[in-house]
């Protein structure tokens, strides 16, 4: 076993990991933030989707050790100081863009990456910034439309 | 997966060093091997992490080539080749996903050599230079077969340097699943004529389509290219696609490549 510390959600957190532990083994095990969801561990449905360093990653798909010292965010780092829900997540509930939420972690996470790269972005360019996240609810209308929401775009001429 | 060591260096020098020890592989992006070792496929000793050498990371260019870091994430050289060599950094932004893309790089993708992976077939097409700790080998000759390169034991991609063409345009069919090349043709024109580079088609991986190479420095149009035909025999056949669909899609993306480039 070998320490490992890294800054999660602003906080510096240390803990004992083998080569082999995942980031969100380490994240979900080993700190108990179990709101990044582990869908397929084969990095094919991005449910397990983290910053690190302010990209999005997928979590089950990096080992803890090597992004030892690196600032992580995960899905309970974004709401805001007072507990309410960011204009993201916000965003999500008001537009229906969840059903069972397996997906939501993952998307909320992978759309606050891609804002940050891209404020105002297209429908097709959040359909293209979504491609690796599945959803198996939702049929991604609603999540598109929270996304165009939470940019500040008028969502209302968009068909349901 | 089983366990193994895992170690940083900060060096090309010392990645070479920890390399030459029994079981130790390389780990860039991990996209690949660490799916590879959850299946056991894989299982080294030591795990040899590139991530944290700086000299091995970033693009720069300069007398009409464009250098790209061997650890260089793909997102990195979509934003950063933009200005230089679009065409590539459009392939670059167009793997996987945005998560593939902030992890994965060249060296890892180059080095797996995938059949159906993008990045081969620009490599090939710019008739790129695949730059090592201990030589440099011409892209012509670096492409071995499938998941197969000219790389040694323990040899890591510092860089590749791509000659800049004149104009150059990826096309990719995408695998709706799995988002890789069903197939993708990467067509490059140089002054000195044009090169054309196949993914995910050859049963022995990345190839170059020399008739339509032949025809396009002739005449850099996509109705050069209408009275060829590609022979599907050599080529792979799937439940995707068979080789006569993969057939006809090389020369149909070939055209669209050209009229993009
Ligand atoms: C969901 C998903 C979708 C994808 N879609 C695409 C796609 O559309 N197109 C595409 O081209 N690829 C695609 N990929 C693959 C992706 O591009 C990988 O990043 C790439 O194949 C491997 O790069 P890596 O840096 O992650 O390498 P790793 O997984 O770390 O390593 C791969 C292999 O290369 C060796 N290696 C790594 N770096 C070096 C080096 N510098 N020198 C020598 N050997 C080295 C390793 O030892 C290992 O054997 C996809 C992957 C996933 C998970
Ligand atoms: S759990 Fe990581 S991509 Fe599905
Ligand atoms: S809301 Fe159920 S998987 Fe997306």
């Amino acid at each position: 076993m070998t320490k490992v510390t890294m800054t999660v959600n602003g906080k510096t957190v240390s803990g004992e990991v083998e080569g082999r532990t995942l980031l969100s083994g380490f994240l979900r095990e080993g700190l108990g933030l179990t709101g990044t969801h582990i869908g397929c561990d084969t990095s094919q449905c991005g449910a397990c989707t983290v910053h690190v360093n302010g990209r999005a990653v997928k979590s089950c798909t990096v080992f803890a050790l090597d992004v030892a010292g690196a600032e992580v965010k995960t899905i309970e780092g974004m709401a805001n100081a007072d507990g309410s829900l960011s204009v993201l997540q916000q965003a999500f509930q008001d537009c229906h863009g969840l059903q069972c939420g397996f997906c939501t972690p993952g998307m909320v996470m992978a759309s606050a990456a891609l804002l940050a790269d891209n404020p105002t972005p297209s429908e097709a360019e959040v359909r293209h910034g979504l491609e690796g996240n599945l959803c198996r609810c939702t049929g991604y209308h609603n999540i598109v439309k929270a996304v165009l929401q939470a940019s500040g775009q008028d969502i209302t001429a968009i068909p349901a | 997966m089983y366990d193994f060591e895992f170690v940083k260096p900060a060096s090309i020098a010392d990645a070479v060093k920890a390399l030459k020890e029994d079981g130790a592989q390389a780990l860039s992006g991990g996209q690949t091997l660490i799916a590879t070792m959850k299946q056991r496929l894989a299982a080294p000793g030591t795990l040899v992490s590139l991530t944290g050498i700086a000299e091995m990371k970033g693009v720069s260019a300069a007398g009409g080539q464009l250098t790209v870091g061997g650890a260089t994430p793909h997102a990195v050289v979509a934003a950063e080749a933009k200005a230089a060599y679009p065409g590539l950094a459009a392939l670059a932004g167009g793997i996987g996903d945005p998560m593939v893309r902030n992890r994965g790089t060249i060296g890892g993708s180059i080095a797996n050599n995938d059949p159906a992976a993008c990045y081969p077939s620009a490599v090939l097409a710019s008739g790129a230079t695949v730059v090592t700790d201990r030589r440099k080998i011409a892209a012509d000759d670096y492409f071995q077969g499938l998941f197969t390169t000219a790389l040694e034991e323990g040899e890591i991609v510092t860089q590749v340097i791509f000659p800049i063409p004149e104009k150059a345009a990826y096309v990719k069919f995408n695998q709706p699943a799995s988002r890789f090349a069903l197939t993708g043709v990467f067509v490059a024109k140089f002054a000195s004529g044009v090169r054309v580079a196949v993914t995910g088609a050859g049963a022995d991986g990345v190839f170059r389509w020399t008739e339509a190479e032949e025809a396009l420095s002739k005449d850099f149009s996509p109705a050069a290219v209408d009275g060829l035909s590609v022979d599907p025999s050599g080529l792979m056949g799937d439940l995707h696609g068979t080789p006569e669909y993969r057939a006809n899609l090389i020369k149909v993306l070939t055209k669209r490549a050209v009229a993009a480039a």
